[in-house]
């Protein structure tokens, strides 16, 4: 029975979480001493006052848009996939690997085949730990965050050793050949003398993640694998009884999972930085998490919740820049939206509910006099 | 490798182990009473912190490590409030408990001490210093027995023998109390517990507690004794590795202190691999060490070494009346 009108689940609930946090963060920017108004108003201006900031905002939405859906896809078959961040980093190595060693003649097809290694290591990096808890039972998130460390791990090692560029002290390798250059909203938006977004890292990948948004949309409300999916998600017996395989499910959803989560890097590393450097995630595989749960794993509200934490990612920097706010109250942020609207949702939704039955009660009896 | 690098290296162990050993009882008090706890990292990078910063203000380290201890207690209790009381996700919660301690350290220490991060370089009495156990400077010509107990037992700080003797304890507490029975069953059927008139959130939010303690302990270890002052992310994974190690040692005291000294051991390696390599031959990757305990520990959980059985309550809310 539903207590409360889907609208309060979905908009109301995440609302007031976002609200909380907010309020804990200006408490916090009070206790050092800064004042809130003007660090919101320095953050705005900062991230949505010129295309320059609008060009970082989308860059940052971009990878959470994925790291995000990888999150929520394997939220709607109930695993908790906290390894997105190492699985984004493998997905680097293979977007890296693509291009560095296939001549691509022409960045379209350069993309293509950059998402399609992007995926597949992606994928590949969460399989292991898929496999294990399906066959195993040994719980996904502990493998995914021994995962995240091994997949560190490796980079570390391949970017001192055998992907560095020979003679150079800079653990990254060589920058990708011009062909696999993927445009950026600089390119694509010159109108003669006016150019937006100039000198942002926003690129052609923002686009790959609405398509994204869209094909997972499809995929979990509009197919047979969708329903599977979620079904499995709701009751694993009822499931079962269905004839529905856990094995198939696990391994299917996180392997969409590490998939999108790995072609994150079509962003940050072929996008972007144009070659693979260390810990070229930054978080966001994390930060996918607090995405995930914030816009109620529906695409649309990754999508969404995508562009605030880009928001908040941009203008936590121009903050750092302009006062003695350091980029670490982002992280804050991030912590308190995953606390309010993740763990403490409860805290949130029990008092409204109360409100909403009473509120019907109220309407019930006057329908009855 | 001489007997004195051996030494060496098994004193480098028992130091680097000391955290680890301390987070991993701490999770083992929790995981045992079916509250999954992932964040034992944050917690000791939150008691790392207060503890290094008050230590700093006051010059008492004693100050520091109780200021530790309640950072890491404030922690718990936010953690026990959302996945005992409001009965939500834990895992989520100790992801959140992480990213809070990770973020409002580096935002308070640079708020309180401009240093880009970290706090004051401690010193004297603000730190936990090496203790001289009894005649250890006059045993140390007997040959093989007085160094090892100059050298490895004795000059240790005064919070590694406390974590050396939480691991008795905790066996005695857990399997010789009633309270430990008692802790035991909520994280297996907290519906038979419920039945016999015994508090599940009760007993649940003391296993909290306890857990948070013995992370504060961790952390004013790490700032205080092991190291000279708080630097952003000094926790760098332990609380995962002493996480890896609980799994390791299939949530028992005693296998807790095995697991623990080896993953320290791996950690003492590491940063000796002029040492690995005389003993192997050829050079080691140090990445490779690092990364040992989680692959051990992944290997344990595939099940290729015997089975890791967690707790059968573990990760579930408590709702009375069904």
């Amino acid at each position: 029975m539903d207590v409360m009108p889907k609208w309060a689940d979905v908009i109301l609930i995440p609302l007031i979480s976002i609200l909380l946090a907010a309020i804990l963060s200006a408490i916090v920017i009070l206790a050092i001493g800064e004042n809130p108004w003007e660090a919101l108003k320095l953050m705005v201006s900062g991230a949505l006052g010129s295309t320059y900031g609008w060009g970082y905002t989308l860059y940052y939405a971009t990878n959470f848009i994925f790291t995000g859906l990888a999150v929520a896809i394997a939220f709607h078959a109930r695993m908790f996939n906290i390894g997105g961040e190492g699985q984004a980093l493998i997905g680097g190595l293979g977007v890296a690997l693509a291009c560095l060693f296939i001549p691509w003649p022409h960045w379209t097809l350069a993309l293509l085949g950059a998402a399609v290694m992007a995926a597949l290591f992606g994928a590949a990096w969460a399989a292991i730990p898929a496999f294990l808890q399906a066959k195993r039972g040994s719980h996904i998130v502990i493998t995914t965050i021994m995962f995240n460390f091994i997949a560190a791990a490796l980079l570390n090692y391949l970017l001192i050793g055998a992907l560095k560029v020979p003679g150079s002290m800079e653990p990254a390798t060589a920058k990708f050949p011009e062909a696999t250059h993927l445009p950026s909203f600089q390119d694509m938006f010159n109108f003669g003398d006016t150019t937006f977004f100039r000198g942002a890292p926003a690129n052609i990948t923002f686009f790959v993640g609405l398509a994204a948004c869209v094909a997972l949309w499809a995929l979990i409300w509009r197919t047979r694998l969708g329903y599977e999916i979620r079904s499995f998600g709701h009751s694993e017996s009822a499931a079962k009884y269905a004839g529905i395989s856990p094995t198939r499910i696990i391994m299917v959803s996180m392997l969409i999972s590490g998939g999108l989560a790995g072609m994150m890097a079509i962003n940050n590393v072929q996008g972007e930085a144009e070659r693979l450097v260390l810990n070229a995630v930054e978080g966001a595989g994390f930060i996918g998490i607090a995405v995930a749960l914030m816009g109620r794993s529906h695409p649309f509200g990754v999508l969404l919740a995508a562009l605030l934490f880009g928001f908040l990612y941009q203008g936590g920097a121009e903050l750092a820049l302009w006062t003695s706010i350091p980029r670490e109250l982002i992280i804050v942020i991030q912590a308190l939206v995953i606390l309010f609207t993740g763990a403490l949702d409860n805290m949130v939704r029990m008092p409204l509910e109360r409100l909403f039955l009473s509120m019907r009660r109220a309407k019930n009896e006057g329908r009855t006099i | 490798m001489d007997f004195g690098t051996l030494l060496q290296m098994l004193d480098a162990t028992l130091r680097l182990a000391t955290p680890l050993l301390l987070a991993c009882l701490a999770g083992l008090f929790s995981e045992r009473a079916g509250i999954f706890d992932i964040g034992l990292e944050g917690k000791m990078l939150a008691a790392a912190f207060l503890s290094a910063a008050i230590a700093a203000v006051s010059g008492s380290v004693w100050l520091g490590l109780l200021a530790g201890i309640g950072a890491s207690l404030m922690l718990s209790a936010v953690h026990g409030l959302a996945s005992i009381t409001f009965r939500g996700n834990q895992l989520i919660s100790g992801v959140a408990i992480n990213f809070l301690a990770a973020g409002l350290t580096v935002v308070v220490a640079q708020s309180w001490f401009r240093q880009g991060g970290r706090t004051p370089q401690l010193s004297g009495d603000a730190r936990f210093n090496p203790i001289d156990l009894p005649f250890a400077e006059a045993m140390r010509d007997v040959p093989v027995i007085g160094p090892i107990y100059a050298e490895l037992i004795s000059g240790h700080t005064i919070l590694v023998y406390v974590a050396l003797l939480t691991v008795p304890l905790t066996w005695w507490l857990l399997y010789r109390t009633r309270f430990g029975l008692r802790l035991r069953a909520v994280g297996e059927n907290p519906a038979a517990v419920d039945t016999a008139g015994v508090s599940v959130i009760g007993l649940r939010f003391a296993a909290v507690a306890i857990c948070g303690v013995l992370c504060g302990i961790a952390g004013a270890y790490l700032a205080t004794a092991l190291q000279a002052g708080f630097v952003k992310d000094m926790s760098a994974g332990r609380g995962y590795i002493a996480l890896a190690a609980l799994i390791f040692a299939k949530w028992r005291p005693w296998y807790a202190l095995y697991a623990c000294l080896l993953f320290g051991f791996l950690q003492a390696m590491s940063l000796r691999p002029d040492v690995v390599e005389g003993i192997v031959g050829f050079g080691v990757n140090g990445q490779l060490l690092d990364v040992l305990p989680y692959i051990l520990t992944v290997i344990i959980l595939a099940g290729f070494v015997g089975k890791a059985i967690p707790p059968r309550a573990g990760g579930e809310p408590y709702v009375k009346e069904r």
